[in-house]
């Protein structure tokens, strides 16, 4: 074997390395990271969801064998990397286990980044939108229902909700121009002093949201309950729920995303340290900020102040609709009852502090990317830079555009979601058993200010990658309604959000067909609108909180009014019809093309840079 | 607000503090010392 100063010594490396300027950067970018939307909006609808206060015990028990070990083994493998002059993971993992199929696993690494991207930097836009309209008071005298509406509108190319034509792609490009910017100033230079500038804002924001919500009093500023409700609501412990198997799940899911791992974003962050830079420390730290942001200001802001609003009943079904729902959809509208002032305030602090959340977790997604070009084919900063930004765009555009069509959720399942598991579980099982836990555990060790328990050793050998096996297994085949009971040899009904049933399109609904004559009503409801704005028609079908709108086209006519009540299946509407369907599958060609692409040009840069990284082996 | 709630969010609350506050002032701390001395030339404290 060959010791690490021989491949520290070599004429390969780049002569000028970039570096963290200093460790508090360095922890900070790295919790900017892993602190982002899902802190704020995902989490306290997690812990809603399954069982309140008992919900933190299998999400602690998560953290500890699941998070810690898979932040250790990343932080770890990007060092290791990073001595070789690797910033992206398909290299970092060759130089771990000289197998070609490491580094195809590895373009998971880049891929995800890629693909997160194109819609997470979408997403950052609306922020710096709403922060923009909470300023201007837009939402200023809207009912509950018009900041939905509003929301609906944003999102829809053909309206404008300020007069400023394609609005909500003005935004896109000012958002990407903003972290293409960002990242061409450099590691230290850009990333580094954004997210010094960008983490302490937003803890600053959460404290004075959450000590907002939480003293909010009954009866005062229209509230009918006191924030207090909140908080108990979302603390009491429902320890029934800690032998319900979808519980466990819903925690190792939220662990696992919070903590940002399965990306290559922390292994690219890590190859830029020293090779006897402290790793645990910092991996903690990091670790540690993110579950301060995320389970002390994330679950003190959005549950209470709805919670003291709406009440329990009408929050809970809230919560169905996901934390975006009650983030963009309802927020604006509670803040407005603090006045004026308060309520432009509160706004940039909420938009503001998820904008900041956002644009540090861009960053990171953004330099994995520039640091595979200039590594592996020479391009300069700057021009990495500028190349993700315009593939981020070309990549974003289609959720730009085809939002309401499924395209935004399609990108986030399976580069958000399958993609990072799938990547996690192949890297765990290489650290423990190829790279070999005890030069693993020496990586971890060294350089060291605190000692790391021996018992994470056997964790990261045994305990998480069978986790992380039983985690993907189990997201396969998911039994409907989470009812593991009915598991037996002769098959079972899936959950609709299954790969298994995603990839069978199960739960699409009666519009099935990639084209059709006739658009179905997709659930049971009451059109309640048929409006027309900004030269269309729109049908708006409700049922609860759960609503759909469609826009009718030109050679499209209706054929229900305004009052009818209708079934699933009913048809609404009669013309050319091409269906979300339709949509979904494009945008999986297209993930996957960008997928294949990623993997044609790592095999390139390896065949380009073979004979060198042959010498350094 | 009820005790078990209480209970169960200050033990929260009160871990998650402690642990994010330790970590991050041995981050400082090495900081500290790393700008002043260099990075530590003895790493094998295990």
């Amino acid at each position: 074997m060959i010791t690490m100063e021989k491949h520290v010594q070599h004429d390969f490396l780049p002569k000028k390395v970039e570096s963290w300027g200093s460790r508090v950067g360095l922890v900070l970018a790295m919790a900017g990271n892993a602190v982002g939307f899902g802190n704020f909006l995902r989490f306290p609808v997690q812990a809603v969801q399954n069982g309140g206060g008992a919900f933190i015990i299998p999400y602690l028990v998560c953290l500890v064998i699941l998070g810690f070990p898979l932040l250790l083994i990343e932080w770890s493998a990007g060092r290791y990397g990073g001595q070789f002059g690797h910033h992206s993971t398909p290299f970092i993992l060759r130089r771990m286990d000289n197998r070609a199929i490491w580094m195809y696993i590895g373009v998971f690494g880049i891929f995800s980044n890629v693909a997160i991207a194109s819609y997470y930097c979408y997403m950052e836009s609306w922020t710096m939108s709403y922060v923009y309209h909470s300023l201007a008071g837009t939402f200023h005298g809207m009912t509950q229902n018009r900041v939905a509406e509003f929301f609906n509108d944003y999102l829809d190319l053909n309206i404008s909700t300020t007069g400023i034509p394609f609005e909500a792609l003005l935004f896109f490009i000012l958002c990407l121009a903003l972290n293409t910017w960002i990242l061409s100033r450099g590691l230290s230079g850009g990333v580094e002093k954004a997210s010094k500038i960008g983490v302490p804002l937003l803890i600053v924001f959460g404290i004075f949201l959450a000590v907002k919500g939480i003293s909010m009093k009954a009866g005062q500023q229209g509230a009918v309950n006191d924030g207090i409700t909140g908080l108990n609501f979302l603390w009491t412990p429902h320890f029934d729920s800690l032998t319900n198997p979808k519980v466990w799940l819903a925690a190792a899911g939220q662990i696992f995303f919070t903590l940002s791992v399965g990306m290559g974003s922390i292994q690219c962050y890590a190859s830029y340290l020293k090779k006897n830079e402290d790793i645990a420390t910092n991996a903690f730290s990091a670790g540690f900020m993110n579950e301060f942001v995320e389970v002390i200001l994330g679950g003190s802001i959005i549950i209470p102040i709805a919670i003291g609003y709406f009440g329990v009943d009408k929050v809970v079904e809230l919560t169905g609709l996901g934390g975006l729902g009650l983030g963009f959809r309802t927020m604006p509208f509670l803040f407005e009852n603090w006045g004026p002032v308060m309520a432009a305030l509160a706004g940039v602090a909420f938009f503001g502090l998820l904008f900041f959340a956002g644009i540090t977790s861009s960053l990171a997604m953004g330099t994995p990317v520039v640091s595979f070009l200039r590594d592996e084919f020479g391009w300069k900063r700057k021009s990495a830079a500028l190349g993700f930004g315009i593939l981020i765009f070309i990549l974003g555009m289609p959720t730009v555009l085809f939002f309401k069509q499924g395209v935004f959720d399609e990108y986030d399942y399976w580069s958000g979601t399958v993609s990072l598991f799938v990547f996690a579980m192949f890297e765990s099982i290489l650290f423990a058993w190829f790279f070999g836990l005890d030069k693993g555990w020496e990586e971890i060790t060294r350089g060291s200010d605190i000692r790391v328990p021996v018992f994470f050793k056997y964790v990261l050998k045994y305990v998480t990658p069978v986790l992380l096996i039983v985690v993907f297994v189990a997201s396969l085949i998911r039994p409907a309604n989470d009812n593991w009971s009915l598991l037996s040899l002769k098959g079972w009904p899936l959950h609709n959000e299954s790969i298994i049933a995603q990839l069978r399109h199960q739960g699409i609904g009666p519009n099935k067909d990639y084209f059709s004559k006739y658009y179905y009503a997709e659930f049971d409801g009451t059109i309640t609108d048929i409006l027309k704005k900004d030269g269309g028609t729109y049908l708006r079908l409700e049922s609860g909180v759960k609503s759909l709108d469609y826009r009718v086209g030109g050679k499209q006519h209706l054929l229900v009014k305004k009052g009818d009540q209708v079934t699933a299946g009913t048809p609404l509407v009669e013309g050319r019809i091409i269906n979300r369907v339709f949509f979904i599958d494009m945008a999986r060609i297209l993930l996957l093309s960008v997928f294949i692409g990623i993997a044609v040009l790592v095999f390139f840069a390896w065949r380009r840079n073979k004979v060198k990284y042959n010498q350094s082996i | 607000m009820n005790t078990s709630a209480l209970i169960m969010m200050l033990t929260v609350w009160l871990l998650v503090f402690g642990f994010t506050a330790y970590f991050f002032i041995r981050v400082l701390v090495g900081d500290h010392r790393e700008k002043k001395n260099g990075l530590k030339e003895n790493t094998n404290n295990h």
